[in-house]
């Protein structure tokens, strides 16, 4: 009989070390949520490794007390899937930036959710590079002045969810590190997923980009301005609840309910669409036309890209013995005699 | 005086004179698409199975179909056999087969005087020759005189063999290069059953192709055996070689192959992580069908993925091992800068060709040696070891295994195109003759930080996911020695420097005192390390049969270099150091040993032929002695 695995508590989590963020910034959030899903997951402590690559966000695995691997910048993806790969019995999870993640790993992150590697990967957007002291990030908004922007960021912004679900992202969320319930929630979903969970989480810079989303995030103005995304619901908002979202032709639009408009006008949410084309719509709702879009966008099964690699090599063990001698031997030899 | 002497009028078969040679170097050359590589891939399985000594040289085009006809499509594969111990593909061919009018002026002037050449005459029309650039027939405007030349229809012959075996022309013609073969196999008296084995296992399940090859290859033979095209065939007897077993094998199989043992002598898993790159490319192919050694491969999405899932892998335990060649190695530095800084076994292979940047991808080099050393931030020193021959690739991949393994370091592999494409036979070792490669990961929470180390070694302790109560945290950032907390002590960061140096000098303890072929001191010591082993080789034996005192040593470690090198070099009067590069190993032996080394340096992309190192010998000779 197997032993009964340890109850383990948020203290389990937390490492010996120094938290070393700045006073107020976003990411205790974030770590207080991941440190309190954890250990609910039901999984041994050691099996879960955080791997970061390199900014404020990527300090993370430091603060946890799990198997951790601070690497380099934006790697973190391809080092995971290389321990994936090779270690499918371990919970590996992504911590990384929109630095790290959009524009100087953007290659790993964009493969890595194409292949659809069994990694949670938790992106700490702030839309500026913090780490280095307030340059324009490739999340920031067009003609954002910073450092190294003084007229203004001439370069448009990448949109992180639709990045991903161009690529082929299976599992696309969105959170925001004060949104404590719904960030836990977010995390445990991607926990749940196969392949790559891919989770935007809105991180405010206090030092260097303070503010970048106190639009949605003031109590007074939080329900106008952010629209929850529910399964199998009706895409309704608002503090009176008298808001939607409705298709109107090919695009997405904004009604007041009550008006000749019932929830009934509104779109269902789906995230389990194996087409992406609504997932796609919900991740081009920008302020301050539209509402922000939380929660799970899209959550389709597909076989993880570990499992396949795993398949292949169980599957050629069982066709062939491993002799190492014929291997060295080859199809063609001979003997010189002595 | 060049004079056609073949006719394709069927004869009664006829005796014919056997001339025996004891060392022959044959170049087969015709466009890219014409299948020399396999044409001279089988003459040198069979040669192989026949107990000659060999070495082969591949040589083509980067494009993989320049224009036909054209001078940059041409292909060529040498392979040089004999009936004694020899370590080079040869200075130049005895026989050329040119498939073109373009293969024929390409590879006309290394052939030796009164050479042969076999020529395919369908493709001699002025056509060809426009294409080729030439102005008038070669074969006609005294290009080829002081040769011997042999002509045949081996187009329109092979299509005469193959009128019903259901393939179209094209098809048909593509068989022409077994045609040649069949040509070759006849004159240098080869039998053809390896090649119909081969045939039928490359062409399984393609009964129409599988018949057609065979059809085309006897054909050939009969071709030479029923005519008068040549007067005389020749024989080479099997080598002397050493009792053992053998087979034929290339850089990169042995290489791959390493990799596998490397894995089964360890007890890890190889997870080799790659990005395509010419040379290096056919490792990660030749490995990725090793899946049921429990082998994992990953095709990267570029060359930085490809070093990074090697190093997660070893986080987690497996035998890490990534492979490109010199502009995908500078891609990776950074990432082999955090293995030094994590301290895990990670092993990296380039397979050099010629630069820098693209350079020319399918030529040899050894110019990545400094790239290697130290292309990589702040004091980083990683172990070095370089593959002398093809077979040679097994056995030093399986060393630098062993130790990235034991001392917990990045180990550089260097081995370059000529060794990866070239082969030669392998005596080939017993399983339990390989060295027990087996590691222990730490389990013992009680005694666990991540940066003690192992006192004779330094390694620090391994400790893999998955280890109850020893979750800890590794990372770029410099560390304590001990706990391996982030630390930015300025007394730590210089222990550490010195710490990973000194792993790194430690593998020195394990390095076997340098073999000197020759006199142990004297005038003259030539020294080479990497792929200019046979060269150098076969230079000092003619050098010795011609006379000349002349010594030779051959370095495989190069970081760090045997204890006793400086020894070595402080007993001869001169050092000569023939590289394919513009003097690197030169320069770094001279910082760091003050010995006047004299440079040899050579970066044609083709590898050094032997007299030129003869002559090199001989002018430092001279020079020694008029002092």
């Amino acid at each position: 009989m197997a032993a009964e695995a340890p109850v383990l508590t948020k203290k389990d989590f937390q490492s010996d070390q120094e938290v070393r963020w700045c006073p107020g910034c976003g990411d205790y959030a974030i770590l207080s949520a991941v440190q309190t899903v954890l250990p609910e997951l039901g999984i041994p402590k050691e099996k879960f490794v955080i791997v970061s690559g390199i900014g404020c966000s990527s300090r993370f695995p430091y603060y946890m007390n799990t198997y951790g691997f601070h690497t380099i910048h934006g790697r973190a993806p391809a080092i995971a899937t290389g321990l994936k790969l090779t270690r499918p019995d371990l919970d590996v999870w992504v911590v990384t930036g929109d630095g790290d993640a959009m524009s100087i790993g953007g290659n790993h992150l964009i493969h890595t959710l194409r292949r659809n590697v069994g990694l949670k990967v938790l992106m700490f957007n702030n839309r500026i590079y913090g780490l280095t002291k307030g340059q324009y990030s490739p999340t920031s908004e067009l003609g954002k002045r910073t450092k190294s922007s003084p007229q203004g960021a001439p370069d448009y912004p990448f949109n992180p969810l639709a990045l991903a679900l161009g690529a082929g992202a299976t599992f696309v969320a969105r959170s925001v590190d004060i949104f404590q319930p719904h960030l836990r929630e977010v995390l445990r979903r991607a926990h749940q997923h196969e392949g790559t969970a891919y989770v935007e989480i809105y991180q405010n810079c206090n030092i260097f980009n303070d503010g970048a989303f106190t639009y949605m995030t003031e109590k007074d103005s939080r329900l106008e301005e952010v629209l929850y995304l529910e399964q199998g619901k009706p895409l309704v908002f608002g503090a009176e609840r008298n808001k939607g979202v409705r298709l109107a032709g090919t695009r997405l639009e904004v009604i007041e309910l009550g008006n000749g408009y019932s929830a009934d006008d509104c779109l269902v949410w789906d995230e389990h669409q194996k087409d992406p084309i609504f997932a796609f719509l919900m991740s081009q709702l920008l302020p301050p036309e539209f509402p922000t879009p939380l929660g799970i966008l899209r959550d389709v099964p597909l076989e993880s890209y570990d499992r396949r690699v795993v398949g292949q090599v169980a599957t050629a063990q069982a066709a062939k013995p491993a002799r190492l001698e014929d291997l060295i031997r080859g199809n063609e030899s001979w003997v010189v005699p002595g | 005086m060049s004079e056609p002497v073949a006719s394709i009028d069927a004869g009664e078969p006829r005796a014919v004179s056997v001339e025996k040679l004891d060392d022959v170097v044959i170049r087969f050359a015709g466009d890219s698409g014409d299948g020399m590589q396999l044409t001279g891939g089988q003459f040198t399985s069979t040669s192989a199975l026949m107990g000659n000594d060999l070495s082969t040289l591949p040589d083509f085009p980067a494009e993989i179909r320049a224009p036909a006809g054209t001078l940059p499509g041409v292909s060529s594969f040498q392979v040089r056999i004999a009936d004694y111990d020899i370590h080079t593909p040869g200075d130049a061919p005895d026989v050329l087969v040119a498939m073109n009018p373009a293969a024929l002026m390409k590879e006309l002037r290394d052939l030796k005087p009164n050479g042969v050449i076999i020529i395919n005459q369908d493709e001699f029309h002025d056509r060809a020759f426009k294409k080729a650039g030439l102005a008038t027939n070669p074969l006609e405007d005294g290009s080829v005189s002081g040769f011997r030349v042999f002509q045949a229809a081996i187009g329109s012959m092979t299509r005469r063999a193959l009128e019903d075996s259901g393939l179209d022309n094209k098809s048909q013609e593509r068989c022409k290069n077994m045609f040649a073969l069949g040509m070759a196999y006849w004159l240098f008296s080869r039998p053809l059953d390896a090649t119909v084995a081969w045939i039928e296992r490359r062409f399984a399940g393609k009964p129409l192709l599988a018949e057609a090859n065979t059809k085309a290859l006897k054909a050939g033979w009969n071709f030479c055996e029923i005519t008068d095209v040549f007067q005389v065939r020749y024989e080479v007897e099997r080598a002397q070689l050493p009792p053992g077993s053998y087979r034929n094998i290339n850089g990169n199989s042995a290489l791959a192959i390493g990799l596998v043992a490397a894995s089964r002598k360890s007890g890890l898993p190889l997870f080799l992580g790659a990005y395509p790159i010419t040379p290096a490319s056919g490792v990660l192919e030749e490995v990725a069908g090793y899946k049921h050694f429990g082998v994992t491969t990953f095709q990267a999405e570029d060359e930085i993925a490809a070093v990074c899932s090697a190093i997660g892998a070893s986080f987690g335990g497996a035998l890490g091992v990534t492979v490109s060649s010199g502009p995908g190695i500078a891609l990776k530095m950074e990432a082999i800068n955090l293995a030094v800084m994590v301290e895990l076994p990670l092993v990296v292979c380039d397979i050099q060709r010629s630069g820098p940047s693209t350079g020319m991808p399918t030529k040899t080099e050894q110019s990545d040696l400094l790239q290697v050393m130290f292309g990589r931030n702040g004091e980083s020193p990683v172990p070095v070891l370089a593959a002398a021959s093809p077979k040679d690739c097994f056995e030093t991949t399986l060393e630098a295994c062993r130790i990235a393994l034991k001392y917990r370091v990045p180990v550089m592999v260097l081995s370059d195109g000529y060794l990866a494409n070239g082969s030669e036979p392998w005596r080939f070792p017993r399983v339990e003759e390989l060295p027990d490669l087996s590691v222990e990961f730490h389990t013992d929470p009680a005694t666990f930080k991540p940066y003690l180390r192992d006192p004779e070694t330094l390694a620090r302790l391994w400790a893999i996911p998955g280890t109850p109560g020893l979750e800890h945290r590794i990372g770029g950032l410099e560390k304590a020695d001990g706990s391996g907390n982030i630390s930015y002590d300025p007394g730590n960061h210089e222990k550490m420097s010195a710490l990973r140096a000194a792993k790194v000098e430690r593998v020195a303890r394990e390095i076997p005192p340098l073999a000197v072929d020759g006199d142990p001191e004297g005038e003259l010591l030539v020294l080479g390390w990497g792929s200019t082993a046979g060269a150098i080789t076969g230079a000092v034996n003619l050098a010795r049969a011609a006379g000349l005192k002349v010594s030779r040593a051959h370095l495989r470690y190069l970081n760090p270099l045997p204890q006793d090198l400086g020894a070595v070099l402080s007993r001869f009067r001169q050092v000569l150091l023939p590289e394919m590069n513009l003097g690197q190993l030169a320069m770094l032996l001279r910082a760091r040993y003050l010995k006047d080394i004299t440079s040899y340096p050579k970066v044609t992309g083709k590898p050094f032929i032997r007299q030129e190192i003869v002559h090199k010998i001989r002018q430092m000779l001279e020079a020694g002695h008029g002092r």
